[in-house]
């Protein structure tokens, strides 16, 4: 069942859905871009999320009932929506797996250093979402293996670039940040660039793989500092 | 073209504007005034238009020293103004000419006084707009999501005014009240239930001192907050204003900074006019909220729009 309803004096959200899957992000990315076609300038941000969208519109153009009376009909088989007319990709991003709670995942899990990178860098993650910080791509879906809570406090800064994992999600920090995850390594690309062309390197649907590198690596790819 | 010269930036004082519209899909943040009240009249005062990139100094210790001449407006907290050592008003325009110093001491009520030139300050945007936002590192006078600094020169090309103009006073509000914020019930408000609502509603709420330009956090009496059915445990998009309960039962009122996406409970949203008056509170300051429907914010906020030429 999708639920609409207002959220705030000047946003509508969608809710389409009660669980991800793998075929939601891609098509909930679909049904942005045709509500973004459709209805212009009177929509201002369009933020999708692992089972909603979430509409900031402009009440100056449209009013609330209007809004619904236009987005309804797009909603009626908003699944059979063909996906994106840009493709999802695919990114090997590489990692210096030596974050500052490597072992104590390990610990926390049963399991050895070597099981934990492996069973990390053994699947191909989906971006279902988008948010948090300019770029912070939530990623799923982390082996059961390696499922924990967030940190119960979380740090107050957290390096660029980090690898973390959190429930059954991983993700990577783009710029220092608070962050309550747990970090299991370093990222040496860029992943939201002002100077790059899209700013940010996944989007969602897009499947990331991680490739274990050694410190050398990572510095090399890293670049003087 | 004119230049005022940072002699001391205060505490925190940031280049805002209508703020980042269009990437909030990327996780950027909305950021711009957390007044929008105060922020509105001082470009009304200067003719400019809406949103023209302004000061908002908070707490104060602001001094800036103007090469050329000038239109300015203060509107916001009450904070002793001086240029050249002569008092002026706030919630006004008065004219700034070639060497002349203007300061803004301490607030005395309110949190945040906006100060904005005839023409607006200039600045290169990034994504669209300038407004600082310290945790993104985007914005402001360098393009770094900084606050002032000694020394930094901020540019307008003035346009000329004819006299000066204060804000009619039953638009300045006096932020030493206590405020009666309206809220627009939703979101989980059902799931948390009618009994908590209630509660959220009938208590005094006090404005803690971990507040900050992301969310303004409330303590008082705990609101018991059920276990989110497992369809409500996903993060959702969030909108300015939204009232977030996080377990502890002490809700978080999301500001200006605010995160794009966020997995708390909600129990509504500020009307986005009192947000200004909540964001003056100073800590421990008591707060109250009472109900508005959804169609009367809009009306209102639609009449402020029109005013304001947004």
């Amino acid at each position: 069942m999708i639920r609409i309803e207002p959220a705030g004096a000047e946003a509508l959200l969608l809710v389409l859905a009660e669980q991800p899957d793998s075929q939601l992000p891609l098509r909930i990315q679909a049904l942005s871009e045709r509500l973004r076609q459709q209805l212009g300038g009177a929509l201002i941000d369009l933020v999708p999320a692992w089972t909603s969208l979430l509409l900031h519109y402009d009440i100056q153009r449209i009013s609330y009932t209007r809004l619904l009376q236009l987005v309804e009909p797009l909603l009626e088989n908003w699944l059979e929506e063909t996906c994106p007319a840009c493709p999802p990709r695919l990114h090997e991003l590489p990692v210096w797996y030596a974050g500052e709670d490597l072992h104590a995942v390990a610990q926390a899990c049963g399991l050895s250093v070597g099981e934990v990178i492996d069973l990390h860098s053994a699947i191909d993650y989906q971006v279902g979402a988008i948010g948090f910080a300019p770029g912070f791509a939530y990623l799923g879906e982390l082996d059961a293996r390696l499922t924990l809570a967030r940190r119960s406090t979380p740090r107050v800064r957290v390096p660029a670039g980090s690898l973390a994992i959190a429930e059954r999600q991983t993700a990577i920090y783009p710029q220092a940040s608070p962050g309550g995850w747990h970090l299991l390594g370093l990222c040496p690309l860029r992943l939201f660039d002002l100077q790059a062309t899209p700013v940010c390197r996944l989007a969602i649907g897009d499947r990331v793989r991680f490739v274990p590198i050694d410190q050398a690596a990572y510095l090399a790819l890293v670049g003087p500092a | 073209m004119s230049v005022f010269a940072v002699l001391r930036p205060g505490p925190q004082t940031l280049l805002q504007d209508a703020g980042r519209q269009r990437w909030q899909h990327l996780g950027v943040s909305p950021g711009g005034p957390v007044d929008l009240h105060a922020a509105a009249w001082a470009n009304r005062l200067l003719n400019n238009s809406w949103g023209s990139p302004l000061l908002e100094i908070a707490l104060g210790g602001l001094s800036l020293e103007c090469r050329g001449e000038a239109w300015v407006a203060v509107t916001g907290a009450a904070m002793p103004i001086s240029l050249e050592g002569q008092p002026q008003l706030n919630w006004s325009r008065f004219r700034v000419r070639q060497g002349q110093h203007l300061q803004l001491g301490q607030a005395r009520s309110g949190q945040r006084a906006y100060l904005a030139v005839s023409g607006g300050f200039a600045a290169t945007p990034q994504l669209g707009s300038v407004a600082t936002q310290q945790r993104d590192g985007l914005g402001g006078l360098q393009g770094d999501g900084q606050a002032l600094r000694v020394g930094d020169l901020l540019t307008c090309q003035p346009l000329p005014l004819a006299g000066p103009a204060s804000v009619p006073s039953d638009f300045q509000p006096d932020y030493a009240l206590q405020p009666c914020i309206r809220v627009i019930p939703g979101g989980d408000a059902m799931l948390i239930g009618p009994p908590q609502l209630q509660g959220f509603f009938n208590h005094n709420w006090r404005i803690s001192p971990h507040s900050d330009r992301m969310g303004a956090r409330l303590y008082g009496t705990a609101l018991a907050c059920p276990v989110m059915p497992a369809a409500r445990q996903w993060s959702q998009g969030v909108s300015t204003g939204a009232i977030q309960v996080p377990a502890d039962g002490q809700p978080i009122i999301l500001m200006a900074d605010r995160q794009s996406m966020g997995g708390y409970p909600l129990i509504g949203w500020v009307h986005p006019l009192d947000l200004g008056l909540l964001a003056q509170c100073p800590p421990h300051h008591v707060v109250q909220f009472s109900p508005v429907e959804l169609a009367a914010v809009q009306a209102q906020l639609r009449q402020f729009y029109r005013f304001f030429g947004r």
